[in-house]
């Protein structure tokens, strides 16, 4: 059986998105974008460093034509920045597949809502794929969903908290209800989470923290790889069901 | 002679520099950055023809590492 993951259009070969902050160094970020086997990792937009032009660059070490980069406005905390953070994006080199993330709140980083679909409608109109971070509100990914969003991203838990799933009733409403594409955003811990994350039925995870400040990255990489393959194949299995009473694994017929 | 924000960095700059001699002086030609223009994106083609006058404020961007 052909198990096809596609995003707007763009076929992926793996289910886990990887994150590129937060690493040691960019050789530490090639390492662990290749050991996670993630052809999609999300990128942020901001200044050049114009006083130390031998500095080197994230563009050094990860080759967009390989590998699929999905801008992201984090740390954008309003629909203005988002937008214009996502256009300058495009401009560099016509991504039109992007992520929005509009912040709340600078504790909990949660995302604002009410200017989150007002920028995923806007963006849409525009001609951009909009993939969004948000809350678990099965109402409100509706609402991203009725507004053109090509997946919907619920958190986990607090970005980078490492929470892992604190609500997987929301999670499991939001995924029968959606159309598009979901992909758990922010929160996972360890490499069970996201396991238990696909078994649900998410269409995917979406990792940097985790992996990233993990004692050994590129070995986590590798661990979360694994994982989300398994809670995929789990879920595409069918769990057995749940009884209350035990059941002998070994046929009771023929006992000596 | 002309003063301009770069990044947020007050520069001087050559009179009659274009937004492409600007990207030569810091390396940045061929490299994958967008430039913003007192708030407006300008397209690549413009590069070589938008010529940058006093005050002017360039914002040049890149992508780094996030999540």
């Amino acid at each position: 059986m052909k198990d096809i993951f596609k995003v707007a259009n763009k076929k992926l070969k793996s289910r886990l998105i990887v994150g590129t902050g937060k690493y040691k160094n960019f050789q530490e970020t090639a390492k662990a974008v290749e050991a996670s086997g993630a052809d999609m990792v999300t990128v942020a937009v901001r200044r050049v460093n114009i006083l130390d032009k031998k500095k080197p660059i994230l563009t050094d070490y990860l080759n967009p034509k390989k590998i699929i980069f999905l801008p992201n406005t984090a740390g954008c905390f309003n629909s203005s920045d988002a937008l214009r953070t996502l256009r300058l994006a495009r401009e560099m080199g016509g991504w039109k597949l992007v992520k929005l993330e509009v912040l709340g709140d600078k504790k909990t980083l949660y995302p604002n809502m009410i200017e989150t679909v007002k920028s995923t409608k806007i963006l849409t109109k525009e001609g951009f794929k909009v993939m969004v971070y948000c809350t678990d509100d099965p109402l409100l990914a509706k609402k991203l969903e009725d507004n053109g969003a090509v997946a919907i991203m619920p958190l986990a838990s607090p970005i980078g908290s490492g929470l892992g799933l604190q609500n997987k009733i929301n999670i499991s409403m939001i995924i029968k209800q959606s159309k598009v594409p979901v992909i758990v955003d922010a929160g996972i811990g360890t490499a069970s989470d996201a396991t238990v994350a696909m078994e649900l039925g998410c269409d995917g995870v979406l990792i940097n923290s985790a992996i990233a400040m993990a004692k050994k990255p590129i070995l986590m990489a590798k661990a979360f790889k694994d994982a989300v393959i398994s809670g995929r194949n789990s879920y595409l299995a069918g769990r057995m069901e749940k009884n209350y009473i035990a059941s002998p694994s070994s046929p009771t017929k023929g006992l000596i | 002679m002309a003063k301009i924000q770069l990044n947020g960095k007050k520069i001087t700059i050559n009179s009659k520099s274009s937004i492409q001699d600007l990207l030569k002086k810091y390396n940045l030609i061929n490299k994958k950055i967008a430039i913003e223009l007192n708030g407006i994106i300008i397209p690549k083609i413009k590069f070589k023809k938008k010529y940058l006058k006093n005050k002017d404020k360039v914002e040049v961007v890149h992508f780094i590492g996030g999540g």
